[in-house]
């Protein structure tokens, strides 16, 4: 009621303004007329008695603004006043209006930006109905997921905590609809999935754990919102039709809807296949082994009432139970939850620390651009020092002068902060719809919602209330007597006989922040040149890579190895092809397997007893010489190193001294693999990179591709020649040996992109905000060099005509501004080589050590400092004394 | 002017409800109504009166109608509403029970502390 009274009060004044003022004119004239009849009547002519009777009165104007303020202070009308009042001074001063709402659009925009993203990738939960309460399961010693198929069906059956556990697998598979085959993305999910994650179809039906009945029994599939879309162009009739996976029928049941994008953040599948159909769809069949954690991830509600603690306690009392039944194959059954969106903690620690750094870093620039605004708006204030004075004298309140200073200072950041937050909208749109590495469906959704706007809002409203306090304590000293009677010259020469004044600290503390970002930026950029040639252990020049997977066309079993053959065969035939060498996964490829390797004397093989766990690659016998991967001792494999010879490996360095203790007495010694196969160790290569460029070293052991197969097939090709040249012949020679075979052609740098994303982003992001500071250390400094030497101009005019070189007149003019520009570098400098360390967890060989960095900041400051200070430099050189003094 | 004694903040509404208690009347004339019942010994600048009278008009205190002054002059004039009446009472009231305590410790002698 209260409220509503107070509006309507409000609104009524706001409209009855004009009448009110007049009636408060009419009432004080009336009362000035009645004291002058008064004065009159003792004997005082008409016209003095008026006169003294206005004196009597006091200050009229002022009275006017109280009797404004005890009527109820029309905020409103007040507040409409000031706004007509700011946008008429800002006018009056386009380049300053245009310079601080460009700083600020900038500055709000890179804060909503970064703020989009962190919202979009930690803040936000998945679209699925209940995300507060959904959860994936890590092992709580090594912070991973996968799991074995065994074990989640004990944990789903055994565990009284969550509303129905469900599990994924993330799989490529060939999709044949009927025209070429190509390779889609799938999630593999048992048959509880949909009924997990509580989502309904868009169109049909999903499949349900009463459609699976063993191995290969549910050929059925669920396509995203999205293929429906562009694959199947919204043809609603897509429902029942039979398409091919893998040379199998599978009947489409139903599109999912367009908000499920499945249950990773980064990686929305194409389609979504029963796991019982894991030998169709994969061409593995590892459900029944419970020493293959094969399952990439398992997840659930938690049900209403139970505490994560509580459903940890019962899921970890599964685990003993496993530990006791199964002590060959399950060890450390004890587990933790996470949220499924980053991967658990696989990948959200890092995102979430990139994220929360990227913010910092933000909200560093916008304090920068806000102490640049508030030099600018000091330096307005002491140049309208005259003006405040006047109005000061005149009776206006210094709350008033007050008020309009924050007015101006809200009106700019406003529109400051709407710009920004346009451009940051355009931007985020384009992010979402970017995918960075083609080969795989990684999408970084980040479209703004409420939260954004309200925090971009949020942010100009505090930038315009932070730089429109900088001038408050200048308005509130201003003394009118002093100021009127000094004349402009003299309040200036209080002010900079000053030591250091409000806006020396602002220049300084901005040009720190600013050489931070510089510094933050050169290192990030300088450690990705570095990464993309450090020793991956390979040489990704001048080859192309052929990837495809053999279960997709249908081929198992012995005919996989056989085709590998032909197809390596096929390849080297083509003219400049030097070598051709095959590989099951490329290191550094975004995938990869690993087993548990035991000395030769472990007879108990559980995984407690593993000497290691080693990634593993099946290889062909040229797969070194065409990776350029360097072999140190011992030999490569042979052509006869197949199914009839004994069993040998290749293990790296690191390899052998966890397994053998030295790398030099590993040659010819044997270790067992967890089904108690004995392998014999042939050759050393060097160390390498595997699955990530920051990873710390690893074991990893190469197999003969005749021994182990594997459907995974990804081929070297090394050439002595542009290797893309190669591309047409390859695709050509790939077709010929099976039209139906989706094959992925690509060069290996291209190949690495998955490898690079995460630093080639840290780069770019940090490379932005690094310009941005740079721009904003360019404004700073030639903002405070222009006011300087426009202030001066008098003295260096004078200067001049005394006869002063010009490098003494530059010394004077620019002197401070230089001064005040290598106190702040060296600052910023400092700190930015504090936070560099930070950045060496992202970006690979990222180092602050780097004579190049260091030298590298030093020059970007300088040429920020002489590109700002030029422009006030020439003015101050071209200073004409006879004009100058000849105006005053 | 100079024995004038300056107002305690807070006491020129009381005074300008007192004044208008007696009758109706314009701004100018509340002026000379409060130094009549003072004997002048109180000092108010004259502008200073209008924030009070727009302020006690907002309260509900103070109603305001325009009529024709004895000079023959247009004038805003207040009269106490019900509420102005009420509250001139208690202000009342409680200012001389403030100004009996106040003056009754200022008489005391300190043989009597």
């Amino acid at each position: 009621m209260k409220i509503i009274d107070w509006i309507r009060f409000r609104m009524d004044t706001l409209f009855r303004r004009e009448h009110v003022y007049a009636e408060m004119e009419e009432e004080l004239r009336s009362h000035i007329e009645h004291r002058a009849d008064d004065l009159e009547r003792s004997g005082i002519a008409r016209a003095e008695a008026e006169r003294r009777a206005r004196i009597e009165f006091g200050g009229r104007e002022k009275y006017k603004e109280e009797i404004h303020q005890a009527a109820g202070g029309n905020f409103i009308a007040t507040t409409l006043k000031d706004v007509q009042f700011s946008i008429r001074v800002l006018r009056k001063a386009p380049g300053f209006t245009i310079a601080a709402v460009l700083t600020l659009a900038l500055a709000i925009g890179a804060n909503t930006v970064v703020f989009a993203v962190l919202n979009a990738l930690i803040l936000r939960p998945l679209n699925v109905p209940n995300a507060d309460s959904l959860y994936t399961i890590e092992h709580g010693g090594y912070k991973d997921e996968s799991f074995s198929y065994p074990d989640y069906l004990d944990l789903r059956d055994r565990n009284k905590s969550f509303d129905g556990l469900t599990a994924y697998i993330l799989a490529p598979v060939g999709l044949d609809t009927g025209r070429n085959p190509t390779q889609v993305w799938s999630y593999e999910v048992t048959g509880n999935y949909f009924d997990a994650m509580m989502v309904q179809p868009y169109l049909g039906r999903f499949f349900h754990l009463a459609d699976e009945h063993g191995p290969n029994s549910a050929p059925y599939l669920v396509i995203s919102y999205a293929y429906w879309h562009s694959h199947f162009q919204d043809d609603r009739s897509v429902v029942g039709r039979v398409v091919q996976v893998n040379k199998h029928p599978f009947t489409i049941l139903g599109v999912a809807p367009p908000e499920f994008r499945g249950t990773l953040l980064f990686f929305s599948p194409d389609l979504w296949v029963p796991m019982v159909d894991q030998e169709q769809v994969q061409g593995l069949k590892v459900l029944d082994d419970r020493g293959k954690q094969n399952i990439y991830m398992v997840l659930g509600h938690v049900k209403a009432g139970v505490t994560p603690a509580q459903a940890i306690a019962d899921l970890n009392s599964v685990g003993a139970y496993l530990e006791r039944t199964y002590p060959k194959t399950d060890a450390y059954m004890f587990f933790s939850l996470a949220r499924p969106s980053l991967v658990g903690d696989m990948l959200g620690p890092p995102v979430k620390g990139f994220m929360t750094g990227m913010m910092l870093l933000a909200g560093l620039i916008l304090l920068a651009a806000c102490a640049n605004l508030g030099g600018l708006f000091a330096a307005r204030a002491a140049d309208r020092s005259r003006e405040i004075a006047l109005r000061l004298a005149l009776g206006s309140s210094r709350r008033r002068i007050l008020r309009g200073v924050f007015t101006e200072a809200i009106l700019i950041s406003l529109v400051g902060g709407a710009l920004g937050l346009l451009g940051s909208v355009a931007l985020l749109r384009e992010l979402s719809v970017w995918r960075p590495v083609p080969a795989f469906p990684i999408f970084v959704p980040v479209n703004p919602d409420a939260k954004v706007y309200l925090v971009a809002l949020f942010l100009a409203l505090a930038s315009g209330f932070l730089f429109g306090a900088v001038p408050v304590r200048q308005i509130l000293r201003t003394n009118p007597y002093e100021v009127v009677k000094a004349g402009a010259t003299g309040i200036i020469k209080g002010h900079t006989g000053r030591r250091i004044t409000v806006r020396d600290v602002l220049l300084v503390v901005q040009i720190a922040l600013c050489a931070v970002l510089v510094t933050s930026s050169l290192v990030a950029v300088r450690g990705l040149v570095r990464s993309m040639h450090s020793n991956f252990g390979f040489d990704p020049r001048n080859a192309m890579l052929v990837d495809t997977t053999l279960s997709m066309a249908g081929y198992s079993g012995d005919r996989v190895p056989a085709m590998q053959r032909r197809m390596i065969d096929a390849l080297k035939t083509i003219p400049g092809v030097d070598t051709v060498g095959l590989v099951s996964q490329i290191p550094l490829g975004g995938g990869g397997s690993s087993s548990d390797v035991f000395t030769d004397q472990t007879t108990d093989l559980r995984t407690s007893n593993a000497a290691a766990n080693s990634s593993r690659f099946e290889i062909s016998p040229e797969y070194f010489h065409a990776a350029a991967t360097t072999l140190l001792q011992g030999r490569a494999f042979r052509w006869d190193d197949d199914k009839n010879a004994p069993r040998v490996a290749v293990v790296n360095q690191l390899f052998a001294r966890r397994v053998f203790g030295s790398v030099e007495n590993a040659i010819g010694r044997s270790f067992k693999m967890e089904d108690g196969t004995r392998i014999q160790v042939v050759g050393i290569t060097e160390d390498g990179k595997y699955y990530q460029l920051t990873e710390d070293p690893k074991p990893a052991m190469f197999l003969p591709f005749l021994q182990t197969s594997s459907s995974l097939t990804c081929l070297v090709v090394r050439s002595n020649r542009d290797p893309v040249q190669l591309a047409g012949a390859i695709r050509k020679a790939m077709l010929d040996l099976d039209p139906g075979l989706p094959v992925n052609i690509q060069t290996w740098t291209q190949g690495l992109d998955i490898a690079l994303f995460a630093p080639l982003v840290a780069t770019v992001s940090l490379g932005v905000l690094g310009g941005m500071g740079g721009m904003l250390a360019i404004t700073g400094i030639f903002g405070m060099a222009a006011y300087s030497v426009s202030k001066r101009l008098r003295e260096l005019g004078i200067r001049i005509a005394l006869g002063a070189q010009r490098r003494e007149v530059l010394r004077a003019a620019l002197g401070r501004p230089i001064k005040l520009l290598a106190l702040g570098s060296g600052a910023g400098l400092f700190l930015g080589l504090l936070a560099a360390k930070v950045l060496a967890y992202i970006v690979y060989t990222a180092t602050p050590r780097d004579p190049l960095v260091l030298g590298g900041v030093v020059l970007v400051m300088l040429l920020l400092g002489l590109l700002a200070t030029w422009i006030p430099a020439q003015r101050a050189l071209d200073v004409d004394p006879q004009i100058l003094l000849r105006e005053e | 002017m100079t024995d004038q004694a300056q107002l305690l903040p807070g006491t020129l509404d009381l005074l300008i409800l007192r004044a208008v208690s007696l009758g109706p009347l314009h701004g100018y004339g509340i002026l000379l109504r409060i130094g009549q019942i003072s004997d002048n010994a109180l000092l108010i600048e004259q502008g200073a009166l209008y924030p009070g009278l727009f302020r006690l008009v907002r309260q509900g205190l103070l109603k305001a109608s325009w009529g024709t002054s004895e000079n023959n002059r247009r004038a805003k004039f207040y009269e106490l509403t019900v509420a102005g009446r009420k509250r001139l009472r208690e202000e009342t009231a409680s200012w001389n029970r403030l100004a009996g305590a106040i003056a009754a410790a200022l008489s005391h002698q300190p043989e009597e502390v």
